[in-house]
């Protein structure tokens, strides 16, 4: 086995591992917010491996066969993989911020100094 | 017109990004390029107020850029490594104990704190929820809030990370 297919089987690899244990913490935590630890943390690390995957093997098919469509395939998962990381971000921001707007307080909190500031 | 510039060559390097490949000039055909600049100047006129609202060029300065550059892959990509290992730890034993804090971050601009909040999203056991515009505070959810912290009324931003200084790298960078 090649060494680029042990690379790519790696990335893969954890890629999975990581969108499956956001899924579990789907699952598992008992509230909106700590399930979004896990959604959105888990999943954007999980995203980030599976289009790295295809990054590596576009550049490396461009390199062996030099047809310039992988090139393409690689810049354009490249570009997913950026806009995955920040949308997920934002996106996980502006959930948060509405549940807490519209009165869904922290299960299990110790602290909640946003309620407290009333804002 | 700087901001018209400024939007209409972010759209072209954009579109030359999208379509490498395209042909023999450089990666691209000389239709694409043709095309590009149209297309370019078309966004440059339409959404030259949006996309420099503040009349603020900090980031055209290349060190800025520079820095941007090495940010993301770097000290930013340490701690997501680190936040992702942390939240595996948490959902396999359940050991949380969350809490939402006050945070200082001590940035005074829009972009830093729009990328703080993004960094701190994105990095261990923090979600910001919310901000205090009249104080540039922030409001996040920690999944895992330290012994003593749920006393504190404000806790630096600096804290949060443990292996690189965040908040010192986005002052740079966007302030």
């Amino acid at each position: 086995m090649a060494a680029i297919d042990i690379l790519i089987y790696i990335c893969l690899t954890i890629g999975v591992v990581f969108n499956t244990l956001g899924v579990v913490g789907l699952l598992r935590f008992p509230d909106l917010y700590t399930r979004m630890h896990a959604t959105t943390k888990a999943t954007t690390f999980g995203s980030i491996f599976t289009s790295l995957t295809v990054v590596v093997y576009g550049l490396y098919l461009f390199f062996t066969v030099n047809d310039s469509q992988y090139l393409t395939l690689a810049i354009h998962a490249f570009l997913a993989m950026a806009c995955l990381a920040f949308t997920n971000a934002v996106s996980a921001h502006a959930l948060a911020r509405a549940a807490h707007r519209s009165g869904i307080m922290p299960m299990l909190a110790v602290v909640d100094r946003l309620a407290e500031a009333k804002l | 017109m700087i901001a018209f510039l400024v939007t209409a060559g972010a759209a072209f390097l954009m579109y030359l990004i999208l379509t490498a490949g395209s042909g023999t000039i450089g990666f691209w055909s000389l239709s694409e390029l043709v095309m590009g600049v149209l297309l370019a100047c078309l966004t440059g006129l339409i959404a030259r107020n949006f996309l420099c609202r503040s009349k603020n060029y900090r980031l055209l300065d290349p060190r800025r850029l520079l820095q941007l550059l090495v940010y993301v892959p770097g000290p930013f990509f340490v701690e997501l490594t680190k936040a992702n290992l942390d939240v595996a730890y948490r959902v396999i034993t359940m050991k949380i104990r969350p809490g939402i804090i006050r945070v200082h971050s001590g940035l005074k601009t829009d972009l830093g704190i729009f990328m703080l909040a993004n960094s701190i999203t994105l990095t261990p056991g923090t979600l910001s929820v919310g901000i205090d515009e009249a104080t540039n505070d922030l409001f996040i959810h920690n999944i895992n809030v330290g012994e003593g912290d749920e006393k504190r009324e404000v806790i630096e931003s600096t804290e949060l990370f443990g292996l690189a200084n965040l908040p010192a790298w986005i002052r740079r960078i966007a302030e």
